[in-house]
């Protein structure tokens, strides 16, 4: 694997009392979709926050492009050619395809520049290149984007974040609340970006989106990492133990498998309610009715997830125990 | 996976101007009559509630009152469509955004009154004067704006404390005489001066040639860059259109007095807030902001900035309606820019078509819209109605554009125009 664009170390995060993120690892290698899945309140977002500039990290390092970056503003991210497309679609639904991919970067006439003189035709012309060389189908670019469906609407929103010309693009949640064929659209076109030579990380609930598209999977429990994936060579159960913390998939693991993320026993359930990141040494004490279960924290001295690590199992419990 | 590589397939040298299911009209006029009845069902009334509105107001009229018809009165409508028109046209700028400024009214009296002191009692030259006076409204949008977008009061709020308080700094002004008398000069000569019978046919002509050849060179530049051009019957239609209601304005105004320069700034002040708000960047983050302002702010673009802008704009042109409406009024008084100077401006704007919702509209729904009110207003005025009478007939025509526009609202969801 060549050296990762984007590449973060021991990266933590605490919001008062409660340490959201602590000690995470990631890599984001161009030309590779790679899934950031976990549990809600896992540290999916509030990782995202710390690359896009949202919320910075307390703590780590962000490595970009080779170098060692510092990104506090969402305009650090954007400038280094980091494009993030948020689970809330930032599009104006009165404005046409065109406006929309342009808003705020809006190409300007030589002759029209310091009056603010808007290019329409520029700007259409490289919109249909633009959305034709992503396969993005769409009845026309001048339709205002109310009228748009679901997945016509995560395209173009993810297109627009490619006028920047960036390097990583971040998809957050990109098929939650997609129709079937909607849902097809945008893996497409998440296929697309990476045949562009892109990194595209997708934060995902959905695994049998990410084991259709993406080509690794990193997992996140209670704001560490507690697995790394090839999806080639795993399988769902195991991902969602990794996502679960379950080193023994119970008799419903096949159908918890299918419902990606749901927590697979009540003990699980009481867990996952906890803030993110509580899940420490305090922890391992009440799980008694869970004799097999390795506690979170016994994970920190187990090999970290080192960029390239591959295959399952990387750690702690084996999920090639599982009892199907 | 499957369907997935199949898409991708098919997808391959597909661009999405082949889109199957995109209706494309048919060419010529069929086309064109086609496509409007799809837009109107679709809740894209454009102006024809405007026109629809003209004719039965205009009818009605008519038949109640046979001057009201006559060059003469068409004339008079025209030179008092200009100061609330200019209003009306601010008015539209705020509706871009989703907000409202309820204290134009009051700015453009305020306005007025400034102009009025320092031009009389303090011998000012009367363009200065009238400087001053837009000054004054550029700097009450500012603070007006600002409150709004620095601190998050609702626009509303603030300029309802406008409102209020403008007609007190008004009444402040004005001191104890209450009135003041604009001498004849420079101020009353923008809404008494005529343009001679060949200058407003010249006027016409500059007009539909600028037009064609704006529409001409859009038509080759969009073939250059080998984008669907507009259809040329579509472009014969405009042209056409635009021509006959010049002409036929023109003819009018020719038969008395000429074309008034009143009418002239009322229409270049249109014409110019058209340009901004639709050919430049400017403009379309207004419309952006009112479509959506959290992905206007992601997209980068300084929303206080812009609201605060667009603020000083709204009450700068409530100004230079205040001082059209004390021009043609020779005077300015405590009741200068009140009554239902706000009422009938935002009016104006939403009968014209622009949405109170944000984001939808054109510069030029005011210009139509203040014919409608306008016609209304100046229609009552000649059978004599009584003023109970009045305002609640004004009240009822804003009642109903504002359904209107909602009803109009609910055809677009349901079409999913937004």
């Amino acid at each position: 694997m060549t050296e990762p664009v984007l590449s973060l170390r021991n990266i933590s995060k605490r919001f008062g009392a409660v340490q959201a993120l602590s000690g995470v690892d990631l890599d984001v290698p161009a030309g590779e979709v790679l899934a950031l899945v976990g549990d809600n309140g896992a540290g999916k977002s509030t990782l995202v926050k710390t690359i896009s500039g949202v919320g910075p990290p307390s703590g780590g390092h962000i490595r970009f492009d080779g170098r060692e970056v510092h990104i506090g503003r969402p305009q650090d991210a954007v400038a280094l050619g980091i494009a993030t497309v948020y689970q809330d679609l930032s599009l104006c639904d009165n404005l046409d395809v065109v406006n929309n991919l342009f808003l705020g970067r809006e190409p300007r006439p030589a002759w029209g520049r310091a009056l603010h003189v808007l290019d329409e035709i520029e700007m259409e012309r490289r919109s249909v290149e633009l959305l034709s060389t992503l396969s993005v189908r769409i009845p026309s670019v001048r339709i205002p984007v109310a009228s748009l469906s679901g997945g016509q609407r995560q395209s173009v929103a993810i297109a627009r974040s490619l006028l920047g010309d960036p390097k990583v693009v971040i998809l957050d949640e990109p098929t939650a609340a997609l129709g079937v064929a909607q849902t097809a659209q945008v893996l497409d076109l998440i296929v697309r970006l990476k045949e562009r030579g892109l990194a595209v990380l997708v934060i995902s609930h959905n695994l049998a989106d990410v084991f259709a598209v993406c080509d690794r999977v990193v997992v996140l429990r209670l704001g560490r990492n507690s697995g790394s994936f090839d999806v080639a060579a795993a399988s769902q159960e195991e991902v969602v133990a990794a996502i679960t913390g379950a080193d023994t998939v119970l008799s419903g693991a096949g159908r918890a498998g299918r419902r990606a993320g749901l927590p697979a026993t009540a003990g699980e359930i009481g867990e996952a309610g906890l803030p993110g990141g509580s899940g420490g040494a305090a922890d391992a004490g009440d799980r008694g009715h869970q004799p097999e279960r390795e506690p979170d924290p016994s994970r920190a001295a187990g090999p970290p997830d080192a960029p390239g690590s591959e295959g399952p199992g990387s750690e702690g419990p084996s999920p090639k125990e599982t009892s199907l | 996976m499957n369907s997935l590589t199949k898409n991708a397939a098919a997808g391959g040298g597909a661009g999405p101007e082949v889109d199957p299911r995109l209706l494309v009209a048919e060419p010529g006029l069929r086309g064109l009559v086609q496509t409007a009845g799809a837009r109107l069902r679709a809740g894209e009334l454009g102006s024809l509630p405007v026109i629809v509105g003209l004719i039965v107001i205009w009818t009605v009229f008519q038949t109640q009152n046979s001057n009201f018809l006559t060059a003469n009165n068409l004339t008079n409508l025209s030179l008092q469509m200009a100061a609330t028109g200019t209003i009306a046209v601010g008015v539209f700028m705020i509706l871009l955004l989703g907000e409202i400024d309820l204290s134009v009214g009051w700015v453009s009296g305020l306005a007025a009154s400034v102009m009025a002191v320092l031009e009389v009692k303090h011998g000012w030259n009367p363009i200065l004067a009238i400087v001053a006076a837009i000054v004054v409204g550029a700097v009450i949008g500012a603070f007006q704006g600002s409150v709004f977008a620095v601190f998050g009061v609702p626009s509303f709020v603030v300029t309802l404390a406008g409102f209020i308080a403008w007609q007190g700094v008004q009444l402040k002004v004005l001191g104890t005489d209450g009135s003041i008398n604009l001498p004849t000069n420079a101020i009353t000569k923008l809404t008494s001066t005529f343009f001679t019978a060949a200058t407003g046919w010249a006027v016409v002509i500059v007009i539909v040639i600028v037009y064609v050849l704006a529409q001409l060179v859009e038509l080759r530049s969009r073939v250059a860059a080998g984008l669907r051009p507009r259809p040329p019957a579509e472009i014969g239609v405009r042209t056409a259109t635009i021509a006959i209601a010049l002409v036929v304005a023109v003819w009018v105004l020719n038969r008395d007095r000429g074309l008034p320069l009143a009418l002239v700034i009322f229409g270049g002040l249109v014409f110019i807030l058209d340009l901004i708000t639709r050919r430049t960047a400017y403009g379309r983050h207004v419309y952006a902001l009112g479509g959506n302002v959290e992905a206007t702010r992601r997209a980068g673009i300084n929303v206080r900035f812009m609201r605060i802008t667009v603020f000083m704009i709204g009450s700068s042109l409530a100004a230079v309606g205040g001082v059209l409406a004390a021009s043609r009024g020779t005077a300015v008084t405590q009741s200068s820019g009140g009554s239902d100077t706000l009422l009938n401006a935002i009016a104006a704007a939403v009968i014209g078509g622009t949405s109170l919702f944000g984001g939808r509209g054109r510069a030029w729904s005011a210009l139509l819209g203040i014919l409608v009110i306008q016609s209304i207003s100046n229609g009552m005025d000649l059978l004599g109605l009584d003023q109970s009478i009045k305002f609640i007939i004004t009240g009822a025509v804003l009642l109903a554009s504002v359904l209107l526009d909602a009803v109009a609202r609910r055809g677009r969801q349901a079409a999913g125009r937004g």
